[in-house]
Formats: C-alpha cells, structure tokens, sequence
C-alpha cells in the first residue's frame, strides 16, 4: 500500500513551544489510526501538521504525496479535518451549511441530502439554524460536512464528543465504509472500547513523538 | 474562479440574511450616528449642508467599519477559521467573494445613509453622477480594504479592539476623498470631485492587486 502520511523525525513548533519534537510516522492507505495519548501528547499537533495548519520546523513531512515543507497547502483539497470545534456558520440553516461545503469540493447537490441522512440529521431539522441545534446535532452536521466532500484522507479529533451512543456506532461504521472504499483514517480518541474497534492500527503518543504503535513490525 | 467567488458571495449573504445584523443593527446604528452629529452640530442646517458629505462617510466609516468586523467573526466564530483555511476554494476566490459580499452590505448602508442625510441635512444633489460613482468607488475601495486588513487580524485574540486601530488609518483616505467627491456633488465644494472620484478607484485597484496576490499567505500566518 502506497503511503498516505510520511512523517520522519518531524519537529514543529506552535508559538515558541515544540509540539511534536521528532515525529517517526507512515501511514499506508486505507489504514484505520487511532490516537491515544495524555492531554498535550501532541494528537492534535499531528493531525493538523498533516492538514498543514502547523507548519514542519524540520524532517520530512509527505501527506498525500505532497512535501509539506514545499507547500503544505497543496492537500489540502483531498482532507477532511473535523477538530474539537464544528466549523459551522452557526446562522446559516443545516442544509445550507452543508450546500456550501458540498459546493466548495464540486460536489452534487444531491450529494448533500444523501449525507445529512447517512449521519443522521433528520429532515425536519434541514431547515432548521445550526446555532439553535444541540451540540449532538452540531456534530452530526460537522461529520455530514466532510462525508459530502468524499475526503482521501479523514483527520478526526474527538470525532464521538457530544455524540449519542447510536450515533458513536452510526459515526464508527461510516468511517469504516469509507476506508473499505480507499479513505485513509486518523482520529484521535479518549474513548474506550468499542471505539477501538474501528481501528486497524492504534498509536500512543507522549511528548510530540510516537510512543507506542500496535502496527510496529 | 467565477463561480468559487460566487459561492462565496452567495454563503456571506446567506448569513447576513439570516442573521439580519446589517440591515437590523448596523444601519440603525450608523443612523443614529447622524442624528447625534445634528445635534452636535446644534441642528445648525447651513452647518448640517455644509459638513453633510464628510459626516456621511464618518458614519460609513464607522458602520462600515463593524461590518468589516462581522464578515470576519463569521469565519472565526466555532473553529469556522481553520475551514475557510482547509477550504478547496481558491485564495484569490475568497478574497474577492468576501469582497464582494462586503460590497453588497456596505453599499445597503449606504443607501439607508443616504437617505438619513437627505432627510436630517436638507442637503441638495447638483451632480447625481458624480455623487453615484463617488459611493461605488468609496465603496469598493473600503470593501477590498476591510477584506485584505481583516484578514490580517481575523487569527488574532484581540482582533475586536485591533482590526478598528489597523483599519481607521487605512480608511481615512478614502473617508477624505470621499467627504471632497460628495462636497463637490452636492454642490459645496467647487473642486475637483471627479479627481477625489479617481483616488478612490485607484486605492481600491491598489488594495485588490495586493489581495489577490497576498490573501493566501495572510490567509495562512493570520
């Protein structure tokens, strides 16, 4: 499998602090990786060095192909990255949220409806604004937001907050029909089992680096 | 690029209708703002006739100036930055999208102004297109501005108090130019409007040429 993320030695810095101080990390396509790690191991640092919003002090950093060092907006395109926020206009109504984001990735239109109902949002609530929806609902919105996108590579952080346990499950087979289908997965996680169970490779992080990684021959 | 510039448009005015903040609070505001300055001004009507085109673009400055504001709380406000920063639309796209949007907003004030002023300052209009050019001009020049130094500061904590401190300066050029073109199209002023016109419209071709080649990277280190 042709690798997804490459990551070798990879220190990055956020103000005048390291956050990740010599990253080691491939990821081949279609791999399912679960995050672990202490609050400040560097999860977040790491997802969003891969969607290129901290940039690489020094190493090397490959993401889709593309060396972030050179430009680490370029793959930007094919990510869907889902942080501890919603990225939501809170004013705008749900389905027209999701139009925009769906517009945005030359998406369908029809694409739009066919995602609010995969993640669960029923239609009563599509005309409805996002700002006066419960944080569950915010979140299924976030998540119908990048699966109308189709992202390669899927960069999760606490992708289950505020979420229902119907929908944990909902969220967990959604995420594995899209890697079935070629996406690459990476989410980091403070859950317990079953969240694990989605997971083809689990990565424990402390200190900006890679401690630990069930994948690891 | 049309069309990304378009969908931008689209999505910026599709939140102010929904939210109603430009036509429900600002233009009420900037109103009000014409009337204290008439009162201030001891509703002096040959002082109001005189000051009238100056005290408009005050109030546009400061209307203008909140709206500017808005367009970027909009994108910051639930983590909406990092989005706009992961989007797959173009730099040069969002720029002028936001621009454009902002064209639209600001260019509503204006007209509600522009009635105020009719109304409080029993103001006389010699020259309509003079006076028409000289807002659109104003108008795109304050747009492309607020867009290109709103994005400097739309990353930073203390953009609220900031972006005002930035803009002000940035925008008081415009304000004079303005304030001469308008003296001159309501006929209180003998010099050259057209010239003040002119100013405008190469400050905002200015700010344009330098947003479209620089949104991307402010975009990005904001």
């Amino acid at each position: 499998m042709s690798a997804v993320v490459e990551f070798e030695k990879v220190v990055a810095v956020a103000g005048s602090f390291p956050v990740l101080t010599g990253l080691d990390l491939r990821v081949a396509q279609g791999e399912v990786i679960l995050l672990r790690g202490e609050n400040g191991a560097g999860k977040t640092s790491f997802l969003r060095s891969c969607a290129g919003l901290i940039s690489v002090s020094s190493g090397d950093a490959h993401v889709l192909g593309f060396d972030m060092r050179v430009d680490r907006r370029a793959p930007r395109r094919y990510i869907g990255l889902l942080g501890h926020e919603n990225n939501l206009y809170r004013d705008l109504w749900v389905r027209e949220h999701v139009e925009f984001r769906a517009a945005a990735v030359g998406a369908a239109e029809s694409d739009t409806d066919a995602a609010l109902l995969r993640v669960g949002v029923p239609k009563q609530l599509w005309s409805v604004p996002i700002g006066s929806l419960s944080a569950g609902q915010r979140r299924k919105v976030a998540i119908a937001s990048l699966v109308v996108g189709r992202p390669r590579l899927w960069l999760l952080d606490e992708p289950h907050a505020s979420l229902d346990s119907e929908s944990r499950e909902n969220l967990d087979v959604i995420l594995a029909e899209a890697s079935q289908l070629g996406a690459t997965i990476i989410f980091a996680s403070h859950e317990s089992p079953p969240t694990n169970g989605i997971a083809s490779r689990v990565i424990t992080m402390g200190g900006g680096r890679v401690l630990e990684d069930s994948g690891a021959s | 690029m049309l069309a990304e510039t378009l969908l931008v448009v689209r999505k910026d005015l599709r939140v102010e209708w929904r939210a109603k903040v430009a036509l429900g609070q600002v233009a009420p505001l900037a109103l009000l703002i014409l009337v204290v300055l008439a009162f201030a001004l001891d509703a002096n009507s040959s002082l109001l006739e005189l000051g009238a085109g100056g005290l408009y673009w005050v109030a546009v400055l400061y209307g203008g100036t909140l709206l500017i504001q808005r367009s970027f709380d909009v994108e910051t406000d639930d983590g909406n930055m990092d989005a706009f920063r992961m989007s797959a639309i173009g730099a040069p796209s969002l720029f002028l999208g936001k621009s454009l949007a902002l064209f639209v907003q600001i260019g509503l004030l204006e007209l509600v102004l522009g009635s105020g002023i009719a109304l409080l300052y029993n103001v006389r209009v010699t020259d309509w297109v003079l006076l028409f050019v000289a807002a659109v001009a104003g108008t795109v020049a304050f747009s492309v501005c607020g867009v290109l130094w709103g994005v400097m500061s739309a990353g930073l904590r203390v953009r609220a108090t900031l972006l005002p401190l930035l803009l002000v300066p940035v925008l008081a050029p415009i304000l004079l130019a303005g304030s001469r073109a308008f003296e001159t199209a309501l006929g209180v002023r003998a010099d050259a409007g057209w010239t003040w016109a002119s100013l405008m419209f190469v400050i905002a071709a200015i700010h344009t040429a330098i947003g479209l080649g620089a949104f991307g990277f402010l975009l990005e280190e904001g």
